[in-house]
């Protein structure tokens, strides 16, 4: 999973932990996080590939100007980080190139 | 070669008026004719119909009421894979240009029987020579498995296909300049008059001259029209267009609502409006193609818009070309249609060789403008 | 879903000029609806105020807190607040119309649509495009980015940490990092010889500001003292990758000397510039700004753009800082209610004198700050093999081809090359395209235009856009 040198929490105000799973991994983090914050502290970069030439990106501005740090959150691609608050069992995963709306489509009849 | 330079000693045999996907593609046959040729642009600014059309090779249900409009069609549509071709040998650029067939997905059994009541009568007064079929729910979904319960059928036409068309656009453009064309993009055409036999074309930055001239000003081609003796009552008719991002491919033939493009954008359109010059978008009108599309192909539903635009065809009375030569004016043409990019090939191919040769190879005698005479 | 409320005024943003806008607003008797995308007040420069993570308040330093005052006034004003809302179309009437203003949003996935008879557009400031090679690389995040990092989620970036770029920003992050105790392995000042040089004729406007400069000069001793090496008349910058695509170290030149350090997290800044993207839609005039090279909604002093009912404030009418932001907020919101009679045209007078008198202070430095930190040209127009366009990886090299094609303006460049077709429609990129049209054209920046920025300004889902098929 994350193969990048994690970023450093510093001591919080945040009382309320939630558990959110990246790239199937278990992660705690604060109840105020953004999905951003949370995979750059769990060191998920590069978080997506471009659909273009397939380059590796991360977020870059977080304030949702540069898109940049679209993931698949809870199946749902191209799910700007850096817009969604944490949820508790929220599933996060790396997006790869252009979403795929048939397995999109899949994952919502599963449900 | 800069598009900001003032030749004042070059004179072109033509100057075709408007450098969009109609002129360019006129433009280009007059140089395989062997003529010089500068096109006069109004520029970055101008309604620009090429830049928000859909980029339809479309033929099936075109002409029901003139059958000449489903000749041209249909010849344009074979011309196009040679046309192509071309562009791609004269400057590397692939248009992605994809003649598979297309589809009309219908959503209910009016619309089904409506259109199959037009096709059939089509391809009676073609003597049997209109191909098409009749598609089924089961059916359709043989080509696209993602349709929606909802689409009760489908036309598919052989003959139509699609192309990316801001690529064409950038390939005519490209391939003409290549052979030695000149673009000026000038602004507004002010005044176009001639004197002898020469034609005197005044914009708001400079004045050409040439022999003859191609009017290709889609919209604007009406307050010009009458300055050589021509017709042309055109209308506007906005057509909102819907831009989803890009998804892995799924659509693989061409819809007449719905569109994939080589690089996975989504594109949906096809509304008719009658707004004047208003080249926005309308919430409801979005929300009603957004709704069937989504009833087209249910997985639509959760793919993202990234942007929307009205483009305004340019309408007859009829709805058909005007491809008319001036009495009064010799040398002066008037190119105007609402398909530029189905009728690509045509114009590049017998509309520009009449122009340059005064020839009709084609039956051209039913897009005169006098049909709308009262 | 429709909203049927007929607000007197729907103010976007909830950042410093959004929230004293809507108090003021709401202090006058206004029916008022305050829209932001975030799940609480604050905009940027306050985010996550309400609730702050950071235990040590001395990390980000007095002016963040400040703010708590603005929050305060908003919890307690009659205003109906919406969170997470998302505008993403806002349609307006023909100018003579008196019919309002409709505002279609998006809040938690559900579309929604609500009326207004006036608008005010505090959607702030985002940061200047930054291109240079390795720009796009995991690891390079704007100062911006490190700075909401902090305040949302009390944490810092990965080590080791470079700062590249230009403005007053620089020093602050500078400073907030190695509070946090974050140790820098580089500033690099990336400003050309000769700005302080080209700032000293604005020098005495900036010294009716002298707290704000002192504020400068404190910081940049701080820096000092924390020993971080600085490198000035940074060029040739290029962030590079590791094997696996992620930053591994960033390369420049200075005093003709090649340089290179590791890092991990490389941060950009290059200054703010007013994120015009729902003016823009809107088709308001904008007029280019020469000294701070970017776009400005054209506005008069209450901040009433070129439509009557719609009005800008904040750094999105030109970048003015916090406060500034507070006073063009309040300034406007006393225009509005002027403009629908809820005050006497002398009580407009009598309560405009302080903010105007408060936001004049904040200006009158900006001519100095403009040109001490105005960005190298490389920045603006960069080198042909960097990436111009992010989402369309399109280079700085094609844009210049499509000019030499002759391609006159942005919407054609962008019809020609898909510059500025991405999800981001043209944020990242649009000013540095607008930029290398006007130099290989040889034309002002002003003639050459920018982008035809359409609806959705955020995306929305084809369901969301359904829900509104009522």
């Amino acid at each position: 999973m994350p193969n990048a040198s994690p970023f450093n929490r510093l001591e919080s105000n945040s009382d309320t932990w939630v558990t959110l799973y990246i790239e199937d991994q278990a992660i705690q983090v604060p109840a105020g996080d953004t999905v951003a914050a949370a995979i750059l502290g769990a060191g998920l970069l590069p978080s997506r590939s471009t659909p273009i030439s397939n380059s590796q990106r991360a977020p870059y501005c977080l304030m949702g100007v540069c898109f940049e740090c679209l993931v698949t959150i809870d199946g749902k691609e191209n799910s700007q980080a850096c817009m969604t608050q944490v949820q508790d069992g929220m599933r996060v995963s790396k997006q790869i190139q252009a979403p795929d709306l048939n397995a999109a489509n899949t994952l919502e009849a599963k449900k | 070669m800069t598009q900001f330079s003032t030749d004042n000693s070059y004179r072109p045999d033509v100057c075709v008026l408007g450098g969009g996907i109609v002129g360019l593609s006129v433009a280009l046959g007059l140089q395989r004719n062997g003529l010089n040729v500068s096109i006069i642009d109004e520029g970055d600014a101008g309604l620009r119909a090429s830049r928000g059309n859909f980029g339809l090779v479309w033929v099936q249900g075109k002409g029901d009421t003139l059958a000449d409009y489903a000749k041209i069609s249909r010849l344009s549509a074979r011309l196009w894979p040679q046309f192509a071709q071309d562009l791609l040998a004269k400057t590397g650029i692939n248009i992605e240009l994809q003649q598979k067939g297309g589809l009309f997905l219908c959503l209910n059994d009016d619309e089904l029987n409506q259109r199959k009541t037009l096709l059939t009568q089509m391809q009676k007064e073609a003597n049997g020579d209109y191909p098409f079929e009749m598609l089924d729910l089961q059916q359709l979904r043989d080509f696209i498995p993602e349709a929606g319960p909802d689409v009760v059928g489908a036309t598919y036409g052989p003959e139509d296909g699609h192309v990316n068309p801001l690529l064409l656009l950038r390939a005519l453009s490209e391939c003409f300049i290549k052979q030695g064309g000149k673009i000026h993009h000038s602004g507004k055409v002010r005044k176009l008059s001639k004197q002898g036999q020469t034609f005197s074309i005044e914009t708001t930055t400079e004045n050409y001259q040439c022999d003859q001239v191609v009017l290709a000003a889609g919209l604007g081609n009406k307050e010009l029209a009458p300055q050589v003796g021509l017709h042309a009552p055109l209308t506007p008719n906005r057509g909102q267009v819907l831009i989803c991002e890009r998804v892995k491919p799924f659509l693989h033939y061409p819809t007449g609502h719905v569109r994939q493009t080589n690089e996975g954008t989504i594109q949906l359109g096809d509304s008719k409006e009658d707004v004047g010059f208003d080249t926005g978008t309308s919430t409801q009108v979005m929300a009603t193609i957004a709704a069937r599309a989504s009833k087209m192909f249910p997985l639509l539903k959760n793919i993202r818009l990234i942007r929307a635009w009205g483009a305004l065809r340019i309408m007859t009375p009829d709805g058909y070309p005007i491809y008319q030569a001036s009495q009064t004016h010799q040398g002066a043409y008037l190119v105007t249609c609402h398909s530029g990019v189905t009728l690509g090939a045509f114009h590049n191919g017998p509309i520009a060789d009449w122009i340059a040769n005064d020839k009709q190879d084609v039956e051209l005698e039913a897009f005169h403008a006098k049909r709308f005479a009262i | 879903m429709m909203n049927n409320t007929l607000y007197d005024l729907a103010v976007i943003g909830a950042g410093p000029a959004g929230m004293s806008a809507a108090t003021c607003a709401a202090e006058q008797g206004l029916k008022v609806a305050l829209l932001d995308e975030q799940a609480n007040l604050g905009g940027q420069i306050y985010r996550k105020l309400y609730q702050p993570s950071l235990k040590d308040e001395s990390i980000l330093g007095a002016d963040y807190y400040q703010g708590r005052e603005l929050i305060t006034q908003v919890q307690q004003s009659q205003l109906d607040y919406f969170p997470e809302a998302s505008v993403w179309q806002v349609t307006c009437p023909e100018k003579n119309d008196s019919t309002s203003l409709e505002i279609n949003l998006s809040i938690k996935q559900q579309g929604q649509q609500l009326k207004a008879k006036k608008l005010l557009i505090a959607t702030g400031a985002q940061e200047r495009p930054t291109p240079f090679p390795g720009w796009t690389l995991p690891g390079v995040m704007t100062c911006g980015a490190a700075q909401i990092l902090l305040k949302t989620s009390a944490m810092t970036p990965a080590s080791p940490l470079v700062i590249v770029g230009s403005g007053p920003l620089l020093l602050l992050i500078a400073a907030q990092l190695t509070r946090a105790g974050v140790s820098i392995s580089g500033l690099l000042d990336t400003r050309p010889k000769g700005r302080y040089f080209e700032a000293l004729p604005h020098l005495a406007g900036a010294l009716n500001n002298l707290p704000l400069l002192a504020k400068g000069l404190a910081l940049m001793a701080e820096v000092r003292k924390a020993g971080i090496p600085i490198y000035k008349n940074v060029t040739d910058l290029a962030a590079l990758a590791n094997p696996s695509d992620r930053l591994e170290k960033v390369s420049f030149k200075t005093c003709n000397k090649d340089e290179e350090i590791h890092c991990s997290t490389l941060l950009t800044h290059q200054g703010v510039v007013p994120n015009v993207q729902l003016s823009r839609a809107l088709q308001l005039d904008h007029i280019w700004h020469k000294d701070q090279a970017c776009w400005h909604p054209v506005k008069n002093e209450w901040g009433q753009s070129s439509h009557p009912d719609i009005f800008i404030a904040g750094d999105g009418s030109g970048i003015t800082g916090a406060k500034g932001a507070a006073n063009t907020g309040r300034i406007a919101a006393l225009k509005i209610a002027r403009s629908l009679a809820k005050i006497s045209q002398g009580k407009l007078t009598k309560l405009a004198q302080s903010p105007s008198k408060k936001l004049a202070k904040e200006t009158c430095i900006r001519p100095f700050i403009d040109r001490l930190y105005y960005p190298a040209q490389t920045f603006l127009t960069p080198e042909d093999d960097t990436l111009v366009c992010r989402c369309e990886e399109v280079l700085a090299k094609d844009i210049r081809h499509m000019v030499k094609q002759g391609c006159t303006g942005p919407n054609q460049t962008k019809a020609f090359s898909r510059v500025g077709m991405g999800p981001c429609q043209g944020r990242l990129c649009g000013l540095t395209v607008s930029n290398i049209i006007a130099e290989e054209s040889q034309r002002p920046v002003d003639e050459v235009g920018y982008y035809q920025v359409r609806s959705p300004i955020k995306p929305i889902t084809l369901g969301e856009l359904i829900d509104l098929d009522k």
